[in-house]
C-alpha cells in the first residue's frame, strides 16, 4: 500500500485531490520545455476529438432534423417542445427512478454485510468475500441470460421455489410493473460486491478501540452498528449513494438483455437511455435523440445536485 | 480482548446464518446456469426443476457450430486489450504532467477533462458514432476501440496518484541528470503501480463487459464482441436454453476466472479507486 492516505472512514482512497508540493525553488521547474505537450498531448487530442468536441456536435444536433438521405436542418426548439410533450419522456424518467431506488437499496444491504464480514475471527470470511464479489466481474448480459430462465414464469425455478411456500408466481419479466422490479433486483445483485469492498475499506478504517470502549460501556452490537459504525463510515455511504445513482441512471444493458426489445412489456419498461438509443439508432431520429440525451445530462445533474444538497444537511445533523 | 472475543464466538451463529444465506444468493444463478447448460432443452424447460440425467458437454461444443463465437471472442480479447493498453500508457503520461509539470493553461485544461467526467456518455455518443462512421470504421476494431482509448476519469486517477508522491524523489533524479521522461518511466512510474493496477483492472471490466457503444458500432456477427452477440442473438439459436447458457459461461469465465485468481489484487485496486 504505497498511496496510503486514507483519511478515516474514507472508502476512496484515491489520493486527497491537492495540489502537489511545490517546489521551493521555482528555477528547478522552469526547465520543461516541449515536454508537457509530449505527456498530455495524445490524450488531449482523444479527449478533444471524441468527448469535448462531441458534447457541442450533441447540443448543436438537438436542435435539427435529420432527414432520411443524412442531411439535417435546423428546427429550433422543436425536439424540445416534442420531448416535452412526450409522455414517454415522464414514464421513462419515472421507471429509472424506481429502478435506481431499488438498486440504492443494495448500499444499506452493503454495509450489514460488510460489518458482518469485517467481525474479527470470523471463520470463512475469505470464502464469503469472494462468493460476494463474484457478480460483480460478471457479464451483465451474460448473467441476465440464466435470470432470464430463472424468472420464466412457466419453467422458472423462482415459481417453483415460491410455489412450495404456497405463492403463486407470474410472468416476472413480461408482466407491466414487475418487469421493472425484476431487473431492478438483477441490478441491486450485481452491484452489491463492489459496494462490500468499498465499505469494506472503509470499516477497516474504523479504528477497533471505539468498539473496545463501547463494550466495556455495555453497548450492544447492535448499538455499536448505529452509534459508531454508521457515523464512522458516512463518507463512504454517501459517496456509494451518489456512484449507485449515477449508474443506475444509465439503465441499459440489463433492461435491453433480460426484457428484450420484442417483449410487449418494454413499452412501459423503457428507461432514459433506452428511450435515447430507440431514438437514435432504431429509430434513425438523431436530433431528437439527442435532445433526450441533453435532458438525460440535466437529469443527471439535478439528482446529484439534491444528493449533495441532502449531504450537507445529512452532515450537520451529526 | 479476550472477553470480547468470547463475546464474538458466542454469537457468530446468526453470522454465518446471514452471510450463508447471501452467499448462496450471489451464487445460485451461476450454478444454475452451469447446471442448465448440461442439460437437455426439455430438462431445461421442465415445470419441475431437474437436474441433468445425462449431464452432457454438447451444449458447449454447440456453441462453437452455431454461433460465431471464436470471432466475437477475439474481438472482445482485442478491444480489451487495446483500450487497456492505451489507458495506462496516456492516461499515466497525461496524469503526470498535470500533478508535476508546469506549463501554460494547465489548470485550464485538467478543468476541461474533468468536466467529461460529468457528462452522460449519451451525450457524445452520437458525434461518436458519426466520427466512426465517417472513417468507415463501422463494424470494426478500431471502431469499437477508438473513444475508449481515451479515459478522462483514467487521467484524473493517474494524476491524484503522482501528486501524492514526494517531490524530493523526482528532484533527487533530475540532480542525478535524467530528463524529464527518464524521471516519469524509471522513477515515479514504478511507484504507482497500485493506480496503474487499478486502473487496468476497470478498464478490463468494462471493455469485456461493455454494451451500448459496441451494440450501436458493430452489427456484422463475426465482428461484434461477445457482449454484444449474446444480447442480439434471435431466432431459433435464442431459445436453446442449454445452448444460451453455456455460451454465457464461456463468455464470461476468462474475465471471472482471470479476477479470481488476481482477487486480492482486484479488491485492493477497487476499492484504491472507489469509482467503477
Amino acid at each position: 500500500m504505497t498511496a496510503s492516505t486514507t483519511a478515516p472512514g474514507a472508502g476512496i482512497a484515491i489520493p486527497a485531490p491537492g495540489r502537489p508540493a511545490r517546489p521551493r525553488r521555482k528555477k528547478a521547474h522552469t526547465g520543461h520545455g516541449a515536454w508537457p505537450l509530449l505527456f498530455v498531448g495524445p490524450l488531449a487530442f482523444g479527449i478533444a476529438v471524441f468527448y469535448l468536441w462531441p458534447i457541442v456536435r450533441t447540443a448543436y444536433f438537438s436542435f435539427t432534423e435529420w432527414g432520411v438521405f443524412g442531411g439535417s436542418t435546423w428546427v429550433g426548439l422543436e425536439n424540445y417542445q416534442r420531448l416535452l410533450a412526450d409522455p414517454e419522456l415522464g414514464r421513462a424518467a419515472l421507471n429509472t427512478l424506481i429502478y435506481t431506488g431499488v438498486v440504492v437499496l443494495g448500499v444499506p444491504i452493503g454495509l450489514v454485510l460488510a460489518a458482518l464480514l469485517n467481525r474479527p475471527g470470523l471463520r470463512g470470511a475469505t470464502l464469503y468475500r469472494t462468493l460476494f464479489f463474484l457478480p460483480y466481474v460478471a457479464m451483465p448480459v451474460a448473467v441476465a441470460q440464466v435470470w432470464k430462465i430463472i424468472y420464466n414464469g412457466d419453467y422458472g425455478v423462482l415459481n417453483w421455489a415460491l410455489g412450495l411456500i404456497g405463492i403463486e408466481g407470474t410472468y416476472w419479466v413480461s408482466t407491466p410493473g414487475w418487469s421493472l422490479i425484476a431487473t431492478a433486483v438483477l441490478g441491486l445483485w450485481l452491484s452489491l460486491g463492489f459496494n462490500i469492498i468499498i465499505l469494506s475499506a472503509a470499516l477497516r478504517n474504523v479504528p477497533r478501540d471505539l468498539y473496545e470502549a463501547a463494550a466495556l460501556d455495555g453497548a450492544s452490537p447492535m448499538r455499536q452498528f448505529r452509534s459508531i459504525t454508521i457515523p464512522m463510515v458516512g463518507r463512504s455511504v454517501f459517496f456509494l449513494t451518489v456512484v449507485t445513482v449515477i449508474a443506475g441512471l444509465q439503465l441499459f444493458d440489463l433492461l435491453y438483455t433480460l426484457v428484450g426489445t420484442a417483449n410487449p412489456v418494454m413499452r412501459d419498461t423503457k428507461s432514459l437511455v433506452y428511450l435515447f438509443w430507440e431514438a437514435s439508432f432504431p429509430d434513425n431520429e438523431k436530433g431528437y435523440g439527442a435532445a433526450i440525451a441533453i435532458a438525460i445530462l440535466v437529469i443527471t445533474a439535478c439528482v446529484t445536485a439534491v444528493q449533495f444538497l441532502l449531504q450537507r444537511k445529512w452532515v450537520h445533523d451529526v | 480482548m479476550s472477553e470480547r472475543a468470547a463475546i464474538n464466538r458466542g454469537r457468530t451463529w446468526p453470522t454465518h446464518v446471514v452471510l450463508s444465506v447471501g452467499a448462496a444468493t450471489m451464487l445460485f444463478p451461476f450454478a444454475w446456469q452451469i447446471i442448465l447448460s448440461l442439460s437437455t432443452q426439455s430438462e431445461a424447460t421442465s415445470a419441475t426443476p431437474t437436474f441433468p440425467a445425462a449431464p452432457t458437454l454438447d451444449n458447449y461444443a454447440l456453441v462453437f457450430e452455431r454461433l460465431p463465437f471464436v470471432s466475437q471472442f477475439w474481438v472482445s480479447v482485442l478491444i480489451t486489450v487495446l483500450r487497456t493498453a492505451a489507458q495506462l500508457v496516456l492516461c499515466s503520461m497525461a496524469g503526470y504532467a498535470f500533478a508535476r509539470m508546469r506549463f501554460r493553461g494547465r489548470d485550464a485544461l485538467l478543468a476541461v477533462t474533468l468536466s467529461v467526467l460529468m457528462v452522460p456518455s449519451q451525450v457524445y455518443l452520437i458525434p461518436q458514432y458519426e466520427i466512426v462512421e465517417s472513417m468507415q470504421w463501422l463494424n470494426t476494431v478500431q471502431g469499437v476501440v477508438a473513444p475508449g482509448l481515451f479515459s478522462a476519469f483514467g487521467t484524473f486517477l493517474m494524476r491524484q496518484f503522482f501528486a501524492s508522491l514526494p517531490i524530493e524523489l523526482e528532484e533527487a533524479a533530475r540532480l542525478d541528470g535524467c530528463n524529464p521522461f527518464q524521471v516519469f518511466w524509471r522513477v515515479m512510474l514504478p511507484l504507482t503501480r497500485p493506480g496503474l493496477v487499478a486502473l487496468a483492472i476497470i478498464t478490463v471490466l468494462w471493455s469485456w463487459n461493455d454494451l451500448l457503444w459496441p451494440l450501436v458500432v458493430t452489427t456484422d456477427g463475426t465482428k461484434m464482441p461477445l457482449a454484444v452477440g449474446l444480447a442480439t442473438l434471435q431466432g431459433e439459436r435464442s431459445t436453446q436454453i442449454p445452448l444460451v447458457m453455456a455460451a454465457s459461461l464461456m463468455a464470461m469465465a476468462p474475465i471471472l476466472i482471470l479476477f479470481i485468481t488476481l482477487q486480492r489484487r482486484v479488491i485492493e485496486g477497487i476499492a484504491h479507486t472507489g469509482i467503477k
